[in-house]
């Protein structure tokens, strides 16, 4: 009977979970803030969220465009088809990796951050202070920060896009060989701009959204204290890594379908 | 309170108030009277910051009404709350100052974000609420290199700076030294009367909170257990908790154990 | 916490280099040569067999790019591919009685369509129907008829 009873908690307290996230996207989402005062606000989360993450997006970018290419050249050299090198990389970075891995380190540094910074707020009773000066935490902390998000991960994941793709040329055409003019013009015939390249971006849009909802939410619903900032951190990065996946392959499956 | 021709800011008729099958309060009633400095007491877990957090209508009550400016907070729109919280100020437990913003500019936000005044008008506003808790010359400073005592006088120049008519302090004394102590209590008192304001304090602080508070309420499992002026707080009856609260005994109702098995058993128990 | 004009700045240049990446992105990696279609004109050509042709698999004229394949259908009455070409306008010049073929890349690679121009004095317009196709090399139906033809030889040798 009690485990039903547990079942039966979980449930409705998940439910409810669902709905309180449900609840605060569409206060920020409807709630849009004063231009003249919210803009300012929108490109501070920009810099904390877009700017701060360029670095570690830009290096991770490289090595892993360095690591598709070196991967990919001995793969393709076994069936004489190493020309083929651009095309391999800039398809699996274009449409997967790029969006995947940019997406899962801005949880990583982004999303975390945001998630301790409002749970912090919270603990020290910044945003119910704001509440009392009559000022909407929603519309003052949180819908920033998601807009901020939203904006900085398409952002990010061109920029992953093109460094990682340098980074197959660097290996595959200045350290293994291969002829410049055949990796770009295969790799050209073989990439679409609009199923390729802008389905790519549309879902680092959609990961950047989710990722931002997750971690305002979990720093907003945070127990205000230092263990329950260190698990709305800790359960940012866990659901935003698994929705991140999850999600990819709802949005590929959706793709390939209907583009 | 029996005087009529005072006007009550904050009215609460029988409270209850449940927070995960726990009651916090089984029906209690407070009345703050304009113009004064009216203190709330009790032990630590008796819920004196919830009562601040109901009159703030930052959480609704299980039953029983919250009347603030003769209106019922809880049936407030939350542009019609959020227009009420104007004539409000509160100063929290830690003053909870934005970290990210210096000295100036926290107290310059509610400034403007409220209101369109001009940015050298917004200086002097901001200047002349420092200088009124005595410290105009922290201007530039980041919270985070400020002692608690002076975080919290920060805060209540915030707190002040819309000209509220009604200030709500939380636990203003907790953790502070005695000349913290002092300034923060003479502060209170003079910003009250010099400002026209109706000020509550919830402390637990009993020396320092009687000696600035012109009416006292005590609180304990949910229910008052004293109110009065201090002067006249009647406390004669040796074994009472309001007794034991007042003068600081370590034993009494409030027992020194928390309930247990007889100590000897669970000693032989333990095999 | 930077002042908000270093950051207005540094967000400004993460934008720029996102612009430029995504330029980079559509014209070196996907060879997008516009965002938007050039002008140009349908051409529709009748093949038995269009073998692994697909949407957007590119028209040339000796080897260069001039279009792509927009549309292939079936035409329910004589079942053949009826297949649209999108033609750049300013090629306008290509004689209505050329040959198109579909050809391979590479052993393995992608079709692609091949219009060999003839002598005529009328052009390929808007709405035109080409005549000469030739379908797609099927690599199986090729061994298929080397064999046979082997085969046909090898009995020869014996008569």
């Amino acid at each position: 009977m009690s485990a039903i009873q547990t079942l039966g908690r979980w449930g409705i307290e998940t439910t409810r979970g669902y709905g309180k996230a449900g609840v605060l996207l569409f206060r920020v989402l409807f709630h849009f803030p004063n231009i003249k005062k919210g803009f300012p606000l929108v490109i501070q989360q920009v810099y904390a969220e877009g700017v701060l993450s360029l670095l570690i997006i830009a290096v991770s970018s490289l090595f892993i465009g360095m690591v598709v290419g070196l991967q990919g050249y001995h793969t393709l050299v076994k069936f004489g088809a190493a020309q083929q090198l651009g095309t391999l990389v800039a398809l699996s970075v274009t449409r997967e990796l790029g969006p995947v891995v940019a997406a899962l380190l801005f949880a990583g540094r982004a999303g975390s951050a945001v998630a301790a910074e409002i749970g912090l707020m919270k603990a020290t009773e910044q945003l119910s202070s704001m509440e009392m000066m009559a000022v909407d935490p929603i519309r003052r902390v949180i819908s920033p920060r998601l807009w901020g998000g939203f904006i900085s991960m398409p952002l990010l994941t061109i920029i992953f896009n093109v460094i990682a793709i340098y980074g197959a040329y660097l290996v595959g055409v200045k350290w293994l060989g291969l002829d410049a003019g055949a990796f770009w013009s295969n790799m050209q015939a073989s990439v679409d701009f609009h199923s390729d390249v802008l389905n790519g971006i549309i879902k680092s849009v959609v990961f950047g959204l989710v990722v931002t909802w997750i971690a305002v939410f979990q720093g907003y619903e945070a127990a205000p204290t230092s263990a329950g900032i260190a698990s709305a951190t800790t359960r940012t990065v866990v659901y935003s890594s698994l929705a991140i996946l999850g999600l990819d392959f709802v949005l590929t499956t959706m793709m390939i379908g209907d583009w | 309170m029996t005087t009529l021709d005072v006007m009550n800011i904050v009215e609460i008729e029988n409270l209850h108030f449940e927070r995960n099958n726990h009651i916090v309060f089984n029906g209690i009633d407070v009345k703050i009277p304009k113009g004064k400095v009216t203190a709330i007491m009790g032990p630590s877990g008796t819920g004196k910051t919830t009562i601040l957090r109901l009159m703030g209508g930052q959480l609704q009550p299980t039953s029983g009404t919250v009347t603030v400016f003769d209106q019922n907070i809880n049936k407030l729109t939350r542009r019609a709350l959020y227009k009420l919280r104007n004539r409000m100020g509160m100063l929290f437990q830690n003053g909870g100052l934005f970290t990210h913003l210096n000295v100036f500019e926290n107290v310059a936000f509610p400034l403007r974000e409220h209101t369109k005044l001009s940015n050298s008008m917004i200086r002097s506003l901001v200047l002349m609420k420092l200088e009124m808790v005595g410290l105009r010359g922290t201007a530039h400073l980041m919270p985070s290199e400020l002692s608690g005592g002076m975080a919290r006088r920060i805060a209540l120049a915030r707190a002040i700076a819309l000209d509220p008519q009604f200030i709500m302090y939380d636990e203003p004394l907790t953790g502070q030294d005695p000349i913290s102590k002092g300034v923060l209590v003479k502060l209170i008192r003079t910003l009250n009367d010099a400002l026209g304001l109706t000020s509550v304090i919830v402390s637990h602080d009993v020396k320092e909170t009687l000696s600035i508070a012109d009416y006292v309420y005590v609180m304990s499992d949910g229910k008052i257990i004293g109110q009065g002026r201090p002067d006249e707080l009647n406390h004669d009856d040796p074994t009472s908790e309001l007794h034991q609260f007042l003068v600081g005994l370590p034993d009494g109702p409030v027992a020194f154990h928390y309930p247990a098995e007889k100590f000897e058993q669970d000693l032989m128990g333990e095999e | 916490m930077q002042s908000q004009k270093t950051m207005d700045t540094l967000v400004g240049l993460l934008l720029l280099a996102a612009i430029i990446s995504l330029t980079i992105l559509a014209f070196k990696v996907s060879g997008l040569t516009s965002f938007f279609k050039p002008e140009g004109y349908k051409v529709t050509v009748l093949f038995d067999d269009i073998g692994q042709l697909k949407v957007r698999a590119p028209v040339k004229i000796g080897g260069v790019k001039i279009g792509d394949v927009v549309n292939i259908n079936l035409d329910p009455t004589t079942y053949r591919a009826v297949v649209t070409l999108y033609i750049d306008k300013r090629v306008n010049d290509i004689p209505d009685d050329s040959s198109v073929s579909i050809l391979t890349a590479g052993l393995l690679g992608d079709n692609y369509i091949e219009i060999t121009p003839m002598y005529s004095k009328t052009y390929l317009k808007d709405g035109s129907e080409v005549q000469d196709s030739h379908s797609a090399m099927i690599l199986e139906k090729l061994i298929g008829q080397l064999l046979f033809k082997i085969g046909n030889t090898g009995n020869g040798d014996k008569k």
